[in-house]
């Protein structure tokens, strides 16, 4: 069979919290290279806390982050950005104040070498020409979905080794719905980026899954391989 | 009616000052939500660095009126007072940021400290900087309009002082990422984006302007070292009139504020005129407690 590949992103006894409370606790999760590694739950049940520790945003109590080689669990955000992360947050966060072209030109900030800056953007106009066409307009003034479209771009932009998606799909039209996942199925195809998406669309978490994470109350309940899991019991858990 | 035109161009050249002032104070609060109490003494620190060159250049030349030794000046005050704002950002107040009260009072502490250092340095009294000769003129409008050059080579200076400030946040690279972490500190960071540099050298610039300002009020009268703590007050208020980290709020307010100040002093006396001044801005600010611009948007 084939070699299982060397995890990517290993993540150990990760223990989270905000002020006196614990959000997560003795979290453990793995992210090989080239796939896409699918994190679900109901709401407030630790997925953006883990994202955000993830990404440097939170200081972790307890725990381990590795990324390849490196041990980041101290490491700030921008190094990481640099090391390769690239995040969507929930709710997008893109510069409302600044124009669309420059919303992009802050997703090159961990673009490696000089070159090819002005080539990447160009690339993510072609790969959504909405954001071509509003390029010199504020970002705050977009819709929800081209706001999505452009965090993503943002974050797409330099490249990134492991792509963090925090629910891309959540409270936008259909019609973008349908695009970004479109878009994230080519990417998994074209096995460049590595991603960890948060998703509680659970027909098309495990259809983009290799692995998945359940979560409940703070810590992984269940994990597996997409095509192995019971697809019933994890409705269960993520079912409101 | 030519009275009333000389008073609203004095008028004009203070709120100019005051605006250089009260940018370097909108940004380090728009960027850091630092309320940065010693923000005057960066332009004691300039004012006495223009003194210094033009006492430095006097012993060496013998020409107190070095109409060079001034144009020097400005670039100089700049830099001094902004590596004087980098040391203090970098070695007291970016330990603070999450504590706001505390740094209220440790940068209000740096202010007496940076009084007592001049003091120690130059002494108590108040020194005057030569003015070059060719300050010293006039421009004659009519016969009974009269503008001093000073005041006009002033209003130059800032001008070109907002547009280099104007290129460096919205054309420069460096300036989009002020502007990014301004709006969303954790999502610039994510991108890459080290915060902290962009903290240190934001605080520097803010402290470099008011290093331009002090170097300009020499030009005005005689300097000392509490010179900062009597214009950083009326910079407070332009701040807040304006909405705090709005610049072109500030801008704004920086002209009512410098207008007001020079109009209500003229009709009364300089004391009831700051009284109404501020009952003035009181008022506003209960009826707009946001001030005259607020942050818009989705």
């Amino acid at each position: 069979m084939f070699r299982q590949p060397d995890p990517f992103l290993t993540i150990k006894g990760l223990s989270v919290g905000y002020g006196q409370s614990l959000v997560l606790t003795d979290v453990a999760l793995d992210v090989p290279e080239g796939q896409v590694v699918c994190l679900m739950g109901r709401n407030g049940v630790g997925k953006t806390t883990l994202l955000k520790a993830i990404m440097g945003l939170l200081n972790p109590r307890a725990g381990q982050i590795r990324f390849g080689q490196s041990d980041m669990t101290r490491w700030a955000p921008h190094k990481r950005a640099k090391a390769g992360f690239g995040y969507v947050p929930q709710g997008r966060h893109i510069f409302p104040y600044l124009t669309v072209h420059e919303n992009l030109q802050m997703g090159l900030e961990a673009f490696a070498g000089k070159q090819g800056r002005a080539e990447a953007v160009e690339r993510m106009y072609g790969l959504f020409p909405a954001l071509k066409t509003y390029a010199k307009k504020v970002a705050g003034t977009l819709s929800g979905g081209q706001q999505q479209q452009l965090a993503l771009a943002r974050a797409l932009v330099r490249q990134p080794s492991l792509l963090l998606l925090d629910e891309p799909t959540e409270g936008i039209q259909p019609s973008i719905v349908q695009e970004i996942e479109e878009l994230l199925h080519r990417l998994r195809e074209q096995n460049e980026t590595t991603i960890l998406l948060v998703e509680q669309f659970l027909d098309f978490a495990l259809g983009i899954a290799d692995y998945c994470y359940v979560m409940e109350k703070g810590a992984i309940v269940l994990e597996g391989a997409a095509r192995d899991l019971d697809h019933n019991l994890v409705r269960e858990y993520v079912a409101v | 009616m030519e009275v009333w035109a000389l008073q609203l161009f004095n008028g004009l050249s203070l709120s100019s000052i005051l605006l250089l002032i009260a940018l370097g104070l909108a940004l380090s609060f728009g960027l850091m939500n630092v309320i940065n109490l010693a923000h005057g003494e960066f332009i004691m620190i300039g004012a006495y660095t223009t003194y210094a060159l033009q006492q430095a250049a006097l012993s060496f030349t013998g020409d107190p009126q070095s109409g060079v030794t001034f144009l020097i000046a400005i670039p100089v005050s700049f830099v001094v007072a902004g590596a004087a704002g980098y040391v203090v950002e970098n070695a007291l107040i970016r330990f603070l940021y999450r504590r706001p009260l505390d740094t209220l009072l440790a940068t209000w502490g740096v202010g007496l400290f940076l009084q007592q250092l001049a003091r120690s340095i130059f002494g108590a009294p108040n020194v005057q900087v030569v003015a070059p000769p060719w300050l010293g003129s006039a421009l004659t409008v009519t016969s009974d309009l009269v503008l001093p050059i000073k005041r006009v080579f002033i209003l130059a200076l800032v001008t070109a002082c907002i547009g280099g400030l104007y290129w460096y946040m919205y054309r420069s690279s460096e300036g989009r990422r002020m502007r990014g972490v301004m709006q969303n500190r954790e999502m610039a960071a994510s991108l890459g984006v080290s915060t902290r540099r962009v903290d240190s050298f934001t605080f520097a610039l803010g402290s470099g302007l008011a290093g331009i300002a002090g170097c300009a009020l020499t030009l005005i009268g005689p300097i000392g070292p509490s010179l900062g703590t009597f214009y950083v007050v009326d910079a407070f208020i332009v701040v807040i009139l304006g909405g705090l980290g709005q610049v072109p709020g500030t801008i704004l307010a920086a002209l009512i504020i410098g207008m007001l100040n020079t109009m209500l002093e003229f009709g009364t006396t300089a004391v009831v005129g700051k009284v109404l001044v501020f009952a003035m801005v009181i008022l506003f600010l209960q009826w707009r407690p946001a001030g005259l611009m607020r942050a818009k948007g989705r």
